[in-house]
């Protein structure tokens, strides 16, 4: 049974106003300070016995962006994420998180939320999250008062006293999300995040992280959904058998495929055929193809001198799915559009 | 290091007060009672009737005159040597043949007597079987020399008196002082590892919750691995002392209360409060070295089986290496001695054996250091296999050095570029 997280659309962790630290800028691997990166990576490898995990993967992050690293189960996304945070260590490679060579270095700084969600049963939702903040240097007194006021703020104030095993799915995942936002963090990176929730609360998690996004926070996460990085992200990393594929703005990657002609004609052959590019498609008196280079004029003037008739004419503006087919491979991406396990159970 | 610390304390006081705070700590505290209460009633039952059941009776087959004689000297010599040392007797007359009445006699299922003495006083002769023969036959000896010197004193007109002797304690003599701190250090060493014992097996259990909570990556993503570890080791040491705390004084209540007049162990040489303080200090160090590698080893394993498994060949060697400390205690500067006191795991039950037996302080300081230094070195090693084992991190195909983190190196190929082409 889908359990609800309860976080207003228009929810607002109040927390202290966003001020980036110049500490934590971004640096080039030379320890140059360079534009503010709130993660960069560089060449980074992980094996996992003969099995090669990571595969020389770069990244930069801006700060207060919201990027998403897209990938199929098993591309290496969360081995990616785990090398950035300072899990584990790469067996190649350099990143540098918040400034920091060594990422534990910030971890004060960052908020994460594993893609398996973890806490103790016995403790109660305050606790947790004071725990959690703790753990990150947030005196537990301190703590236990800003959970207080993130559980009420986001209508779980009558199970604050409540141990977590007594909590449904929904509530404990809230309550591990507002653990890790409970410090201040002035990065979140989300493993999957939106897996095992309902549209609304994915809507509503969306939400949270414009949010955060709006308040100067750079919000990293990875996703097997393309929709999600679309509505959402200013920039991605496509990730395909550990190796980044591409990495850009989204609309950067969009506007790597020419926007696509869907044209129905009432003739089925004549001189307007010359207008069309050669490998135009067609099934029945439907033809597409891509935009010519020429644009949308000459294509237009072609088809009426030729006499084609034309009943319905489209441009679609490519869609990020259509920007992943093209660079992961239509292979990868029906993998990655399969729903994943927790998503089916959900 | 400060950062360390904090993040270790954190951890620290979650598993310390969710241990404590447990209905389970409950049973954890009160369990080990049980065992002591029901060993101590079956114990005293136990021995009472093993007492019964192998104390032997020899028959004796003596008239009426020999009987008196020999009743007397038994009851003589009985009342010097302590009930239950000398075998009972059981004097019946002669009926018929000896060698029939001898042979009846062994054979009778009621009476179970373990031999026969025939003509006790003229010429004795003990039937039975070899093995009784010879542990009897110095006891009736002795009975019957006795018997016979009262006969002969009653027949030249003597009694003999029991002779009184005046007693006039003094506080210790070397010899005495030495066989009781002997005991204390025995007592000592045996407390020290059983405690470590049952309580560094809780370490195993814990990691395993900490596994299947998979709370164990929210936790390397905030803290290093080597506070995760140390905080658990805290928390666990924090509850064994709470556990010990109780246990000592429980103990010390109840005999207060139960028996005041009882005699304690013998006070060991460095003094009872020195020998507590490093009695403390030594199951501190024994519980880290041997805590240590149980969760080292337990983060090897990925369910309550394979960790019970894992643990036989620990605990197996920790009796081992009790038994080594345990043979040094008769001589505690010999080579064995020495031996247990460098080996580190063995070394706190030797050095507590030592203080119960010799009054220098300065070996304790140097045996704590070099314990101290051999705790960095395991926990150091052991959590090094936490952090590989519990994050399945992986297995590098180069080797790190052993004091440091694996080394990064910059990948040689060409930098990926920022936007890959299409495949």
């Amino acid at each position: 049974m889908q359990e609800s997280l309860v976080i207003p659309a228009k929810a607002g962790i109040q927390l202290p106003p966003p001020e980036l630290d110049p500490r934590f800028r971004g640096h080039d691997i030379v320890g140059n300070a360079v534009t503010d990166y709130a993660i960069q990576a560089h060449g980074l490898v992980k094996d996992f016995g003969d099995t090669r995990a990571v595969d020389g993967i770069d990244l930069a992050v801006p700060a207060g962006s919201i990027y998403g690293v897209l990938g199929p189960n098993g591309a290496g996304k969360t081995t990616t994420l785990r090398m950035l945070l300072g899990i584990i260590d790469p067996d190649e490679g350099h990143r540098t998180l918040l400034g920091h060579p060594a990422p534990l270095k910030a971890a004060k700084l960052v908020g994460y939320l594993p893609e398996e969600r973890g806490l103790y049963p016995s403790m109660t939702a305050r606790d947790a999250i004071a725990f959690m903040g703790a753990l990150r240097g947030l005196p537990l007194k301190e703590g236990k008062r800003r959970a207080t006021g993130l559980l009420e703020t986001h209508g779980l104030g009558e199970v604050i006293a409540r141990p977590i095993r007594t909590l449904s799915k929904g509530m404990a995942q809230t309550v591990q999300l507002l653990g890790t936002l409970v410090h201040g963090p002035r990065l979140i990176v989300l493993d999957e995040p939106f897996s095992g929730l309902d549209a609304l609360n994915q809507g509503r998690l969306e939400a949270l992280i414009r949010t955060k996004a709006a308040e100067g926070v750079t919000v990293l996460f990875s996703t097997h959904v393309i929709a999600h990085a679309e509505r959402l992200c200013e920039r991605i990393a496509i990730i395909a058998a550990g190796r980044v594929r591409f990495e850009g703005g989204v609309e950067e990657a969009r506007s790597r495929l020419r926007p696509r002609v869907r044209l129905a004609t009432r003739a089925a052959d004549g001189p307007w055929r010359a207008a069309l590019p050669p490998d135009a498609a067609h099934d029945g008196s439907t033809w597409t193809f891509e935009l010519p280079d020429s644009g949308v004029e000459p294509l237009l003037k072609g088809l009426i001198d030729g006499g084609a008739g034309i009943e319905t004419l489209s441009i679609e503006r490519p869609g990020l799915h259509d920007a992943f087919v093209a660079i992961a491979g239509a292979t990868v991406a029906a993998d990655m559009e399969a729903p994943a396990p927790q998503d089916v159970a959900a | 290091m400060n950062e360390l610390i904090r993040a270790a304390l954190v951890i620290a006081r979650r598993d310390y007060v969710a241990s404590v705070w447990s209905r389970t700590f409950l049973l954890f505290l009160i369990g080990p009672l049980f065992p002591i209460m029901f060993g101590f009633v079956f114990g005293s039952v136990g021995a009472k009737l093993d007492s019964q059941a192998t104390h032997p009776t020899v028959a004796v087959i003596a008239g009426d005159a020999e009987r008196d004689v020999l009743t007397r000297a038994h009851r003589r010599l009985g009342a010097r040597l302590g009930s239950g040392v000398l075998p009972d007797m059981w004097i019946v007359a002669p009926q018929g043949p000896v060698a029939a009445q001898t042979r009846a006699l062994l054979g009778d299922e009621t009476t179970k007597v373990v031999a026969v003495l025939a003509d006790p006083l003229g010429r004795p002769r003990l039937i039975g079987p070899e093995n009784v023969l010879g542990d009897i036959k110095g006891d009736l000896a002795l009975i019957i020399d006795q018997a016979r010197q009262d006969t002969l004193l009653s027949h030249a007109g003597g009694t003999p008196s029991p002779v009184e002797l005046a007693l006039d304690p003094v506080r210790q003599s070397a010899g005495n002082a030495s066989t009781a701190r002997l005991l204390t250090a025995r007592a000592g060493q045996l407390v020290l590892v059983m405690l470590t014992m049952i309580l560094a097996g809780m370490l195993l259990s814990n990691l395993i919750e900490e596994k299947s909570n998979k709370v164990i990556e929210v936790l390397a993503a905030a803290v290093p691995v080597d506070a995760i570890f140390l905080g658990k080791l805290i928390a666990m040491l924090g509850m064994s002392l709470t556990g010990i705390a109780v246990w000592g004084t429980t103990a010390a209540v109840a005999i207060l209360t139960l028996a005041p007049g009882a005699a304690g162990l013998p006070p060991p040489a460095v003094g009872w409060p020195t020998f507590l303080a490093l009695g403390v200090a030594y199951f501190t160090a024994s519980y880290l070295l041997l805590g240590a590698a149980f969760l080292g080893i337990g983060a090897q394993a990925n369910s309550v089986r394979e960790v019970q498994t894992l643990s036989m060949p620990v605990t197996m060697g920790q009796l081992v290496v009790f038994a080594f400390a345990s043979s040094a205690v008769s001589d505690p500067n010999g080579a064995t001695a020495i031996g247990a006191t460098i080996f580190p795991w063995s070394s706190p039950f030797a050095m507590l054996a030592r203080a119960a037996q010799l009054t220098e302080i300065w070996p304790h300081l140097l045996a704590i250091l070099w314990q101290a230094i051999w705790i960095a070195l395991i926990i150091r090693f052991a959590s090094r296999r936490f952090r590989v084992s519990v994050l399945k991190s992986g297995g590098s195909r180069r080797r790190r050095g052993f004091f440091g983190r694996r080394r990064v190196k910059s990948s040689t190929r060409t930098p990926t570029s920022r936007v890959e082409r299409p495949v």
